[in-house]
C-alpha cells in the first residue's frame, strides 16, 4: 500500500495519528469488511501499538524457555506463577513505563509501580515486595537530577502510601539515556496454589462488573505514545501520562482481596494499558466469548465523555471482572464498604465479538478474533553487528600504587556509590518481612506467617549489552541468579523488562535477537525460565537509541530462613576466600569507564557451566553453615565487591595476596565469582570441599582492623571509604 | 488483655501491630474498622500507622473525624491505654488528644531507617520496662513541633516519651533524623495514658527485624 493509491474515506493522517500504518489499516478494513468508526480505530490503535501487541518482538520472546517444575503460569496472563512449597505460590512481574516516566517523572514512576501492583493482586496474591530497575543519563545532564528526584519521589510516594515495601532495584546512569530513561518496577506477590485467579471469561450473561475509580481523560493514547519514538516536541505528550492515586489502589486492593476469599469472581483483569479496551478484549479473547458494554453506565469522573474517550481513557485503579450473577450484591457490598465504585457495564455473550453501546446506539462492533489473533506480526530485518573487540591488558599499563585512590574514585562514582539516599526515601520495612533490606546482593522478605523466605533481585548491564548483545543477555539473567545464590537462595524464575530502541531500524532488532538468544541460553542452562514480562521498544530520541537493556528480575526461594546470606562482614578473625576463575578481565569494566573513560576492551564472557557449578558450590556451603557471608562479584570486580562487604560490616581486612597483574585483579570483571567469608575452624573444611567440585577458591585475606590493607601497596581507612561511598547522592 | 486496633481507609501497619501484639501480649487484638462507632471494655487500642486517607488534606486529619474516633477520646478520658505509631500518632494530634504538631521531616523527604530513641520518662505504663532503644522510623511527617510554653508545660509533667539520640544515649542533632524539635520522638497526654510515637516498635519485634527492642514497649503493658 503505498500513499498514492489511497482509497478510503478515512484521512490518511487520523490513521497515522493513531500510530497504526497504511497497510495495517487496510487489514482492519479486510477484517471488518469496512471502514471502520472514529472508536473502532481508537481501538485498533490501542490494540495494534507495539507496547499491547508485541508485534515486532513476540516471534522472538516465544525463543524463550517459559516452562519448568515450579512454574504454574507462564507468560501470558497478568503475572507469571510459580510454586514455592505448601501450597503457597509466588505471583511476579516487571514492567516498564519508561515514556511517560521522562515526561513527568514523579506520576510516569508512581503509576508504574500502580499498575504493576494491580497487574499482581489481579491473580489473587497479596503484593509482598517492590523492586525496581532504573537507568538515567549522565549525571551532570541539565535534566538528570529533576529526573532522578521525580521518579525517586513517585515510587517511594506510591509504594509507600499502598503499604509495599519497595526492598531494592538498581540504579545506574549512561548518556545513552539522556532523551529516554527507563523506569521498570517489579511486584512480587504471595496467593494460595488453589486460589489464582484468571483473566479468560466464561459464562454466556454474566455480568461483567467495572469497579475501583471512575474514568477521566486521563492518560488518553498512553499505549500508543509509549509506542512511538520522542523528539524536541515530545513535552506537548505529557498529557497522555496518568496520574495516580495509591490511596484509592490500597483500597482497591483490599476490596478485590476480600471478594476473592467468596467464591464470586470467574475472571479479573486489570485495566492498564488501553484500559477498557485491553482489558475487555483480553478478557472475551482468552474465554473465547463476547462481550457486550453500555458505555453509558461507565462510572465517569467528567461530563460528556464519549465513547471514544471511554475506551481509550488509562485513568488508573480500574479492574474488570465477570462474576457470578448471584454474588452481585455481596460483591457490591464489599465494594460499598471500601467507597468505591461498583457498577454492572455489560455481559459476556456468545456473539465472539466486542460490541459498544452507548445512549441507545451502537458505537463499536468488531469481531475479537480480528483484534487479537489477526493483530499485525512482524519478523522485522535485523542485522547483528560484530562484537567489540576483545583487548588484552597488561600489569605494564597500570601503576599499582594507585589502586587505592583508584578504589576511592571506583565507589564514589555515580554508578557504583551508595544507593542508600534512594532506598531511605522507600518504606522497605512496611508489612514486617523484610528480612535483607535494600544494599545487600538481593532482598530477601518472609512469608508471611512461615519461616521460608522470597530472595529478589534486578540486573542488567547494558554496556555489556551494547557491545556484545548475545553475552550481555546472558549476563543480565546470570547476575540476578548469583545475586539469589549469594543470599543463600535457590533461584527459580524471571520476569524481564525488554528496553530497546527502535525495532525498525536493523542493527536495534539484532540487539534485541542477541539478547533473547543469550538470555534464553542462560535460562535453559540454569533452569531459571521466564514467566512474564514486558517489551518497551521505540526508546528513542531524536533517532538515538538507548543501550539494549534488558533488565532481568530474579526470583529464588529460601526454605528456612536460617540459612539466609548478607554481604556484611560479620566477624574479626574470620577469612575472607575468593571462589571462581580471575582472569583479569577488564574491557568495558568499570574501572575503564570511571578511571580512564573508556569502553572498549569487550564483554566478558561467561561460562554457564562454572556459573552452575559455583552458584552449587555456594549453596551446598550455605546448607552445610559453613559460610558467614557472601557477595557476588560484578560490577567493579574484586576490590569494589570486598570494600562494599567492608563497609556493610562496618569491619577492616588484611589483604594478603600475590599478583602479577593487581589491576587487573582487583578491578576485572571476570563472571562466575563470589566472595565467601569463613570462620578459622571450618575454612579448611571449605577449601577441602572446593576441591572436591573442581572449584577455585584462593584466600583473600583475614577481617578485622579499621581499614583496608593491601600487603606492599598500603591501606585507606573505614572511615574514609565510608564517606566517599555515601558522598555523591547526599549531595546530590 | 483485651486490645483494639482501629482501622481507617488506607491503614498499612495495622496487620504489623496486630502480629507484634499477638506475638508480644499473647492475644489477638480485635480489628476495629473506622466507620463503628463504639469499643467496649478495652485494655489497649492501638491506631497503626499507613496513610489514613492517603494523608490528603494532611495527615491524620481526616481520620481524626472518623466515627470511631468519639469512642477512641472517651476510652482515653477514662483512662485506658491509647498508642499512636506514626500515621497513628499525627491522628492522635489531629484529635486533640495530644499536644504539638507533626511537621514535614526538615530533610523534605521521606526518611526510612533505623533510629536510636530514649526514654524520658520511665515511669509510665509503656516505658517501665524500656532503655535506650534501636527501631525504624517511616515518615515524611515526624518533625515533632510545639511552641515554647507548650514545650514547657510538656517538660514540666513528663510528657516527653522519648528522644532521638545515639549510640552512647546522647541527644545531639546528629542523631535527630526529622529536625524534632528537642529530638522529641513521642509524647504522652497529661496523665500518660495515651502515647503517641513516630517510630515503630512493631517493625523491631522479633529477631528476623534485625533488632527487637520495640518488644519493650509491648512488654512495659503487660507488667
Amino acid at each position: 500500500m503505498t500513499s498514492s493509491n489511497w482509497h478510503f474515506d478515512t484521512e490518511k493522517s487520523l490513521v497515522e495519528s493513531h500510530g497504526l500504518k497504511l497497510d495495517e489499516f487496510e487489514k482492519i478494513v479486510e477484517g471488518l469488511g469496512r471502514e471502520p468508526n472514529l472508536t473502532e480505530l481508537g481501538i485498533f490503535s490501542a490494540m495494534w501499538n507495539e507496547h499491547c501487541s508485541y508485534k515486532s518482538s513476540k516471534y522472538w520472546l516465544k525463543k524463550l524457555p517459559t516452562s519448568g517444575k515450579r512454574v504454574i503460569q507462564g507468560p501470558g496472563e497478568n503475572a507469571g506463577v510459580i510454586d514455592i512449597d505448601d501450597g503457597d505460590v509466588a505471583v511476579f512481574k516487571m514492567e516498564s513505563h519508561n515514556h511517560p516516566s521522562f515526561l513527568e517523572p514523579y506520576q510516569g514512576a508512581a503509576t508504574g509501580v500502580g499498575g504493576i501492583l494491580r497487574d499482581v493482586f489481579t491473580m489473587g496474591a497479596r503484593p509482598v515486595a517492590n523492586m525496581n530497575a532504573l537507568r538515567f543519563g549522565d549525571p551532570n545532564h541539565p535534566k538528570t537530577k529533576h529526573l532522578v528526584s521525580g521518579v525517586v519521589g513517585g515510587i517511594g510516594g506510591y509504594g509507600n502510601c499502598i503499604g509495599i515495601p519497595t526492598v531494592g532495584g538498581e540504579v545506574n546512569f549512561h548518556p545513552s539515556y539522556n532523551g529516554n530513561i527507563l523506569v521498570n518496577a517489579m511486584t512480587v506477590g504471595i496467593a494460595k496454589k488453589d486460589k489464582i485467579f484468571y483473566s479468560a471469561a466464561a459464562g454466556i450473561g454474566n455480568p461483567v462488573v467495572y469497579v475501583g475509580s471512575k474514568t477521566g481523560r486521563d492518560g488518553i493514547h498512553g499505549a500508543t505514545m509509549a509506542s512511538a519514538e520522542f523528539d524536541d516536541d515530545s513535552e506537548e505528550k505529557k498529557p497522555t501520562v496518568q496520574v495516580g492515586d495509591p490511596f484509592t489502589e490500597k483500597l482497591l486492593l483490599e476490596a478485590c482481596l476480600e471478594l476473592m476469599k467468596e467464591d464470586a469472581i470467574i475472571a479479573i483483569q486489570d485495566m492498564g494499558a488501553a484500559g477498557l479496551t485491553s482489558s475487555s478484549i483480553e478478557m472475551a479473547s482468552k474465554g473465547n466469548v463476547g462481550i457486550d458494554i453500555n458505555l453509558s453506565k461507565v462510572p465517569m469522573r467528567a461530563a460528556n465523555m464519549t465513547a471514544y474517550e471511554l475506551m481509550l481513557s488509562e485513568s488508573q485503579e480500574r479492574m474488570l471482572m465477570v462474576i457470578q450473577p448471584k454474588k452481585e450484591e455481596l460483591a457490591r457490598s464489599i465494594f460499598k464498604k471500601w467507597d468505591l465504585e461498583f457498577e454492572v457495564i455489560g455481559e459476556v455473550t456468545d456473539t465472539k465479538k466486542l460490541i459498544l453501546h452507548m445512549d441507545g446506539e451502537e458505537q463499536a462492533s468488531i469481531p475479537i478474533n480480528i483484534l487479537v489473533e489477526d493483530a499485525p506480526e512482524y519478523q522485522r530485518d535485523y542485522i547483528v553487528n560484530d562484537p567489540s573487540p576483545l583487548i588484552s591488558f597488561e600489569s605494564k599499563d597500570f601503576e599499582d600504587k594507585d589502586i587505592l585512590s583508584d578504589l576511592l574514585k571506583m565507589i564514589s562514582h555515580p554508578n557504583l556509590c551508595s544507593r542508600q539516599w534512594i532506598w531511605e526515601q522507600y518504606d522497605h520495612m512496611v508489612m514486617a518481612d523484610t528480612v535483607v533490606r535494600p544494599g545487600s546482593d538481593a532482598a530477601v522478605v518472609r512469608v508471611h506467617g512461615t519461616n521460608k523466605g522470597i530472595a529478589i533481585s534486578t540486573d542488567c548491564s547494558p554496556t555489556y549489552c551494547r557491545h556484545n548483545s548475545y553475552e550481555g543477555g546472558k549476563h543480565a539473567v546470570v547476575e540476578t541468579w548469583r545475586n539469589i545464590v549469594a543470599s543463600g537462595a535457590e533461584p527459580i524464575a524471571i520476569t524481564d523488562c525488554m528496553n530497546f530502541g527502535n525495532p525498525e531500524k536493523p542493527e536495534i532488532m539484532g540487539q534485541f535477537v542477541e539478547c533473547i538468544r543469550g538470555m534464553g541460553e542462560a535460562c535453559s542452562k540454569l533452569n531459571y525460565p521466564v514467566i512474564s514480562g514486558n517489551v518497551s521498544l521505540y526508546n528513542e530520541t531524536n533517532g538515538e537509541g538507548i543501550y539494549p537493556t534488558p533488565a532481568i528480575g530474579g526470583v529464588g526461594l529460601i526454605r528456612d530462613l536460617s540459612n539466609t546470606m548478607t554481604i556484611d562482614l560479620k566477624n574479626e578473625g574470620n577469612v575472607l576466600c575468593l571462589i571462581g576463575e580471575s582472569n583479569n578481565h577488564l574491557g568495558n569494566s568499570h574501572y575503564l569507564s570511571i578511571i580512564q573513560s573508556r569502553e572498549d576492551g569487550g564483554t566478558p564472557s561467561i561460562n554457564l557451566d562454572d556459573e552452575l557449578k559455583n552458584g552449587k558450590f555456594i549453596l551446598d556451603c550455605v546448607a552445610k553453615k559453613l559460610l558467614k557471608s557472601v557477595h557476588d562479584v560484578s560490577e567493579g570486580g574484586v576490590l569494589v565487591a570486598i570494600a562494599e562487604m567492608c563497609i556493610s560490616g562496618k569491619q577492616g581486612i588484611k589483604i594478603d595476596i600475590t599478583k602479577d597483574f593487581l589491576h587487573g585483579f582487583f578491578f576485572g570483571e571476570d563472571q562466575a565469582r563470589y566472595l565467601v567469608e569463613v570462620s578459622q575452624n571450618k575454612l579448611e573444611q571449605l577449601e577441602v570441599d572446593a576441591s572436591k567440585s573442581a572449584v577455585k577458591i584462593e584466600r583473600i585475606g583475614e577481617i578485622g582492623g579499621t581499614s583496608i590493607s593491601i600487603n606492599s601497596i598500603g591501606e585507606v581507612e573505614l572511615s574514609s571509604l565510608i564517606d566517599h561511598h555515601t558522598k555523591w547522592f547526599n549531595e546530590f | 488483655m483485651k486490645t483494639h486496633v482501629i482501622v481507617f481507609p488506607g491503614s498499612n501497619c495495622d496487620r504489623d501491630v496486630a502480629v507484634a501484639i499477638q506475638n508480644i501480649i499473647g492475644s489477638s487484638p480485635e480489628m476495629v474498622w473506622h466507620k463503628d462507632t463504639t469499643i467496649n471494655q478495652s485494655d489497649l487500642i492501638v491506631v497503626p500507622g499507613g496513610f489514613s486517607y492517603g494523608d490528603y488534606l494532611r495527615c491524620g486529619a481526616m481520620a481524626s473525624t472518623s466515627p470511631i474516633m468519639k469512642s477512641v477520646i472517651e476510652n482515653a478520658n477514662k483512662g485506658v491505654p491509647v498508642m499512636g505509631i506514626c500515621n497513628g500518632f499525627q491522628i492522635l494530634i489531629e484529635s486533640g488528644l495530644l499536644q504539638g504538631a507533626l511537621m514535614r521531616n526538615s530533610s523534605l523527604s521521606f526518611i526510612c531507617r533505623d533510629i536510636i530513641i530514649k526514654p524520658a520518662n520511665t515511669k509510665t505504663i509503656f516505658t517501665n520496662k524500656s532503655t535506650i532503644s534501636k527501631m525504624p522510623i517511616a515518615h515524611n511527617e515526624g518533625n515533632y513541633f510545639a511552641n515554647s510554653n507548650q514545650i514547657k508545660e510538656i517538660e514540666d509533667n513528663d510528657q516527653i516519651a522519648f528522644q532521638y539520640c545515639d549510640e552512647n544515649g546522647d541527644i545531639n542533632a546528629y542523631s535527630n533524623p526529622n529536625g524534632s524539635i528537642n529530638n522529641i520522638a513521642g509524647v504522652f497526654n497529661k496523665s500518660k495514658n495515651v502515647l503517641g510515637m513516630m517510630p515503630h516498635p512493631e517493625r523491631a519485634a522479633e529477631s528476623i527485624h534485625g533488632c527487637d527492642d520495640g518488644r519493650n514497649i509491648f512488654e512495659s503493658l503487660l507488667s
